[in-house]
């Protein structure tokens, strides 16, 4: 176990993994749950327990969609989105981690593709 | 007449023209001043939560500075401009350690804090407006038409920094739907994701999520969705597969002020 990352991971998510009772609520409502490969509720525990190099090697760090749904519908406010946060700006701040590049965005682009979906997708998957 | 510093964002500039022209000939007619500031930086789309992260909440700090300044409140229509700020807002009041890094790097003339207020255009309506006023202003009812109100997820939570409405039974929508006339239709998908950026990322994905939408909105019997969001109204429309209109409520509140047809001369 890094300590060390678990202790980064931790601090920069601000959320409290040991308030987790494990009812699975997060991952119950997770938009998400039949991309991930690591759902809700094990980004929880697997930083609880500091298996954090897993989550940061998993596709699951890309599958949030940040809908805040895990967050307000969690009855301890452990606020897993944050932690899932956390690890991914862990895997993508590495020095080649960006998961997208803007010269990869014009041949994703569509005539009707709002900006907004630009400036998100650059702000989760790249540094 | 009350005057609000206006955030239009960086979409409602180009592909979401429809969003800001009906917001901006509504305001007016209902006696609402929107004052775009000079200068406003894109929103980022997207609040990151990470405590050590502080260069990407500047902007929003920025717009918001910029409001305190003129003593006004700011207002956004966009959703995703609207979770950022009052993410930003909320996270800078309630934390010492972000607004102290903040405001070292900003050196403002007086720190921010959190002093501004921040409104989503449709909580002016309901709390500046009034609904009950604005049914009287009402000139062109949307009468009989079965609308669906689309929530998503940017405009509701987490509730606790957004303080719209309850974030597991909102109203705010539908309230305004019955305001210019028409009847809101509840379905179980209101306030879930449309799959957002993951339109991208996972093409599948997004039109899994947004036809689930779509098909629970259609199944209780709508006519149409409306929405705040450019992102939502893009996957709703694009990746759905559902034939269901989908509109932004700016467009059906010019409609019920007789501005629509006017504005399209």
């Amino acid at each position: 176990m890094n300590k060390n990352l678990k202790e980064q991971v931790l601090r920069s998510s601000g959320a409290n993994v040991l308030k987790c009772m494990r009812c699975g609520k997060c991952s119950a409502t997770c938009p998400s749950y039949d991309e991930m490969e690591y759902h809700p509720h094990q980004f929880v525990y697997m930083v609880e327990k500091g298996d954090i190099e897993t989550l940061m090697k998993s596709e699951s760090l890309y599958r949030c969609l940040t809908c805040f749904a895990c967050v307000d519908r969690c009855p301890r406010g452990v606020e897993p989105a944050k932690v899932v946060e956390a690890v991914r700006l862990a895997a993508v701040r590495q020095q080649g981690g960006n998961r997208l590049s803007p010269d990869m965005i014009p041949d994703m682009l569509d005539e009707d593709l709002p900006q907004q979906a630009i400036v998100t997708a650059l702000r989760k998957y790249a540094k | 007449m009350e005057t609000f510093t206006y955030y239009p964002g960086c979409t409602l500039r180009t592909k979401a023209k429809d969003l800001d022209t009906y917001a901006r000939i509504s305001a007016e007619a209902l006696g609402i001043v929107l004052a775009e500031p000079d200068d406003w930086q894109c929103c980022g789309g997207a609040y990151t939560t990470a405590k050590d992260e502080i260069a990407t909440k500047l902007s929003a700090v920025r717009a918001l500075n910029a409001a305190k300044e003129l003593g006004r409140p700011l207002i956004t229509v966009c959703s995703a401009c609207h979770n950022v700020i009052k993410q930003t807002n909320y996270d800078i009041s309630h934390d010492e350690n972000m607004a102290a890094k903040v405001n070292n790097y900003l050196q403002l003339p007086e720190a921010y804090t959190g002093e501004t207020t921040v409104y989503h255009y449709l909580e002016m309506l309901r709390d500046v407006v009034g609904f009950d006023n604005l049914k009287e202003k009402v000139t062109n009812p949307l009468t009989g038409r079965k609308i669906a109100a689309y929530y998503g997820c940017l405009l509701l939570r987490p509730a606790k920094a957004l303080a719209m409405d309850d974030p597991e039974n909102p109203a705010i929508m539908e309230d305004f739907i019955k305001a210019i006339g028409a009847t809101p239709v509840i379905y179980a998908q209101r306030n879930e994701c449309c799959g957002g950026y993951i339109t991208l990322e996972d093409k599948a994905q997004a039109q899994k999520r947004s036809a689930a939408v779509m098909n629970s909105a259609a199944d209780m019997g709508a006519e149409m969705i409306v929405t705040a969001c450019p992102l939502c109204l893009y996957n709703l429309r694009k990746n759905s597969g559902s034939e269901l209109p989908v509109y932004y409520f700016t467009e059906l509140l010019a409609e019920a002020l007789g501005l629509k047809e006017a504005s399209n001369e």
